[in-house]
């Protein structure tokens, strides 16, 4: 039943990703902003525009075009990044991983964040805190990324500068990683001090990520305690003498977490959105920085890939999450 | 045996987290005095300095000068001096040029440079098909012949600026052996100059680390280590230099400018540079009556909107020409005269109460204050009868219609020059088939047609100064300010500020 439904998945998956090609590929096209014209030296003359055009493939029809880009793509050949000059799919697997090592670790720093949050919400219900915990969040609920993003430069990089304002490592750190997982292999490998650098650098593009999701997370996992814990169960748990902590993690906790962890996924893929910006600020070399330059410079196929990358990494995080609420819940996994 | 709680356990990993970063802390943000920390404004594309858009990319100048040397050296006036070529020139007749080359020089392999490499770019530059964007100028010369350390080369189309060229964009010299021997792809992952900095490790969006290169026929530059941090963001760059983390940086707001380099351990350094702001005039629509050109130019405050949106950080031009270019003439003045806009308007039918109406397009956060600029612009010419629509729109747009001929009547651009010769600026800037022009008529195109090629320096360049008198008297373009660059680091540096833009590590030292 789960391989179907699995195999379902994959094949929409690759019929998505096909329509996003297919729009991203136009609207490239209809947009301002020619990456030729952009090139352009001071005394070339019409034939040398030509030229260039022609050299980028440009010179061709669009259903031409798109043709040729498709069917190079089925094979991993994503062309070459105009202003980069190099492999478009050797640049995306080599700044991916900074991407997602920032992100899944936004992602667990919100899952705390918020998850603790709204366990202590629940804890203080009908108390002073909870009416504070509400509003506060509230209010930061309202808080993009980017304004986190800014606010911390100036907190914890200018005011009281803890913490590097940006790029991946120090640059005067010397270390030849095998892979692009910085974070990963300097544990695997034990260089702590090369661990807890990177560390440092992600803390504060990872909290500017993570604070809005966390928020959000509050939010949802509060109400769907405040549900659980009127419930018959969490009643009779409670005459058993279950103390108020145990009755909110062991009982109330398991079942809230179904909504929670829904609208977790669907938002996940918001902040992997937001990794564009927030890279931006810090400096920071994953794919969302590369997006910006590639955008500036109308470097097409690297504004393609990425996009295709942006696609199926959303197309993941949903099929991830809707296998996590099968296996957590009974009647999804049994149809 | 201690057995740890897991409420221990998470409190100790957090204190040793903390621990290392701290302990780390004097690391991050106080280098010690042999490197230097530039947060730069710019990513670096592609190391190849030759090919591709990187390589007409005034701002990534600086960073391609530290590890590649050019042709001809230039000084941070602007001047011309030695670089690989001692000395160069044309013969007599203008039909040949000589070329010496710089004995001693040493690539950053260890390699000999050799006449042979400067042949090799020359002729790899002037072929179509490396994809060099200045391929027009170095197609003009061929045939190169080496005897000994002089090269000669016959001239295939006399170019005036020929060897300024090779001070200027792709003006580098590459590695003939090392190229060949690794390929584009090589070189990109493992570049070699001759220059006074080696790459030693590059992140891309993130730091170029840079070591000095101790075979330099400069001599050693003064720091062992240069380290660009790519932070395109200015906030970002404000709190990089404030918090410490870097020792020097650029192109920050004016505000953010005054405010740092009063502030104690910092000094700040703003000096007009090659880069002009300007409104490009298209022979269109209401701009074809030279009376409504003229009053648009009449009309504006230049040194109001130095001083109230740029804070005086600006200076006012009426040509294409900046005070440092070579064919800068004083004596052309246009004025800021409302009046007399309002007079040449009413010789052509509009008033306030029946204003000419045309639109003019601008970038939005582009140039400092591009889009402030144009709204000041547009309220001064309100006052005397002209009404303007805005269009905002992204510089590629801008790119793209300045290209196809198809911009507004009037649109703010900038244009840089960091050569001073009128033909990088006046030149394509106006001369109607240049593909960057957006003025074009037959009489300007008949004036500037035979200064491309006039062999008399001193009448190419009394020339140019007529061709800029005439586009003044005929309203053509509006120049509107020379920029001045903002820079700010540490009071331990010593900064000599480059009129081309180019923040060289080579300009700095240790105070």
């Amino acid at each position: 039943m789960i391989a179907i439904s699995i195999l379902n998945r994959l094949i929409m998956a690759a019929v998505t990703l096909f329509g996003v090609a297919l729009i991203v590929f136009v609207l490239l096209r209809v947009v301002p902003g020619d990456p030729i014209a952009m090139m352009i030296a001071p005394g070339a003359s019409p034939a040398d525009i030509l030229a260039l055009r022609a050299r980028y493939g440009l010179d061709l029809s669009l259903p031409a075009q798109f043709g040729v880009w498709l069917q190079a793509v089925v094979i991993g050949d994503f062309g070459t990044s105009i202003s980069l000059r190099r492999d478009v799919l050797e640049l995306l697997l080599g700044r991916l991983p900074a991407t997602l090592e920032l992100a899944f670790a936004a992602l667990v720093v919100a899952v705390l964040i918020g998850g603790a949050v709204a366990v202590i919400g629940t804890l203080s219900r009908r108390t002073p805190l909870e009416p504070a915990i509400d509003a506060t969040n509230g209010v930061l609920l309202a808080v993009p990324d980017f304004v986190w993003a800014l606010a911390l430069v100036l907190l914890l990089g200018v005011l009281f500068p803890i913490f590097p304002l940006s790029g991946r490592i120090d640059p005067t750190l010397s270390i030849d990683f095998a892979t692009p997982f910085y974070l990963a292999e300097s544990l695997v490998r034990l260089r702590f001090d090369i661990f807890l650098d990177i560390a440092a650098h992600m803390v504060m593009p990872v909290l500017a990520l993570a604070l809005p999701l966390a928020t959000v997370i509050t939010r949802i996992l509060k109400e769907a305690l405040l549900e659980a814990m009127v419930q018959d169960y969490v009643l009779l748990a409670r005459l058993k003498g279950m103390s108020e902590v145990r009755l909110v993690l062991q009982e109330a906790l398991r079942n809230a977490i179904g909504p929670a962890l829904s609208l977790t996924g669907v938002q996940f893929t918001f902040l992997v959105g937001g990794t564009v910006i927030v890279e931006r600020i810090f400096s920071y070399p994953g794919i969302g920085n590369m997006a910006i330059d590639a955008v500036i410079n109308r470097d097409l196929p690297l504004i393609q890939g990425l996009v295709l990358v942006f696609g199926a990494i959303f197309i993941v995080i949903n099929l991830g999450v809707d296998l996590l609420a099968a296996a957590l819940n009974p009647r999804l996994r049994h149809g | 045996m201690t057995t740890l709680s897991r409420r221990q356990a998470l409190s100790l990993g957090a204190a040793t987290f903390l621990t290392g970063v701290f302990s780390r802390r004097n690391a991050v943000f106080a280098q010690d005095s042999s490197t230097l920390t530039i947060a730069y404004n710019v990513n670096l594309p592609s190391f190849d300095p030759t090919v591709g858009p990187s390589a007409v990319n005034p701002t990534i100048q600086a960073i391609y000068r530290s590890i590649f040397d050019q042709f001809i050296g230039q000084g941070p006036d602007l001047s011309f001096q030695p670089g690989l070529l001692t000395a160069w020139g044309w013969n007599d007749d203008k039909t040949k040029v000589w070329m010496d080359v710089r004995e001693g020089v040493k690539w950053h392999d260890g390699s000999d440079f050799t006449p042979a490499d400067i042949v090799w770019s020359l002729e790899r530059a002037a072929k179509p098909e490396t994809g060099n964007p200045i391929q027009f100028v170095w197609g003009g010369v061929s045939n190169y012949k080496i005897d000994g350390k002089r090269i000669t080369g016959d001239v295939k189309q006399y170019d005036p600026t020929f060897f300024k060229w090779m001070a200027f964009l792709t003006g580098y010299v590459m590695p003939k052996a090392y190229y060949e021997k690794v390929g584009a792809e090589g070189f990109e992952k493992k570049p070699i100059g001759t220059g006074p900095y080696m790459v030693d490790a590059y992140e891309g969006n993130a730091f170029l680390r840079l070591k000095a290169n101790p075979n330099y026929y400069g001599g050693k530059p003064a720091f062992d280590t240069v380290v660009f941090k790519f932070v395109p963001d200015a906030t970002s760059r404000v709190a990089e230099i404030e918090s410490g983390s870097s020792d020097i940086t650029l192109e920050i707001p004016y505000e953010e400018y005054d405010r740092l380099k009063d502030k104690k351990g910092l000094k700040g350094a703003a000096k007009p540079i090659s880069d002009i702001g300007m409104i490009f005039l298209n022979n269109i629509d209401a701009m074809l009556d030279k009376n409504v050109r003229l009053a648009a130019h009449h009309a504006i405050d230049k040194k109001a909107i130095v001083d109230r949106l740029l804070k005086g950080y600006g200076v006012p031009i009426d040509t294409l020409e900046a005070p440092e270019y070579d064919a800068y003439d004083a004596s052309i003045k246009v004025g800021y005269d409302q009046n007399k806009a309002k007079e040449l308007l009413k010789a052509s039918g509009y008033s306030t109460d029946k204003p000419v109406k045309f639109k003019i397009q601008t970038t939005r956060g582009f140039k400092p204050k591009d889009y402030e600029m144009i709204q000041a612009i547009v309220g001064m010419w309100r006052r005397v009868g002209i009404e303007a629509e805005i269009e905002v729109y992204e510089i590629a747009k801008h790119y793209e219609l300045r290209a196809a001929d198809q911009l507004a009547p009037a649109a703010f651009y900038n244009w840089g020059n960091a050569i001073a010769d009128p033909t990088t600026s006046t030149g394509f800037a106006m001369f109607g088939p240049s593909p960057h022009s957006v003025w074009n008529t037959d009489d300007l195109d008949n004036m500037i047609m035979p200064l491309w090629g006039e062999k008399d320096e001193k009448k190419r360049i009394a020339g140019w100064k007529a061709v800029s008198k005439y586009i003044a008297e005929q309203g053509y373009v509006i120049p509107l300010l020379q920029y001045v660059q903002p820079i700010v680091y540490k009071d331990k540096l010593k900064v000599v500020p480059n009129v081309s833009g180019a923040l060289q590590p080579t300009l700095v030292s240790k105070a």
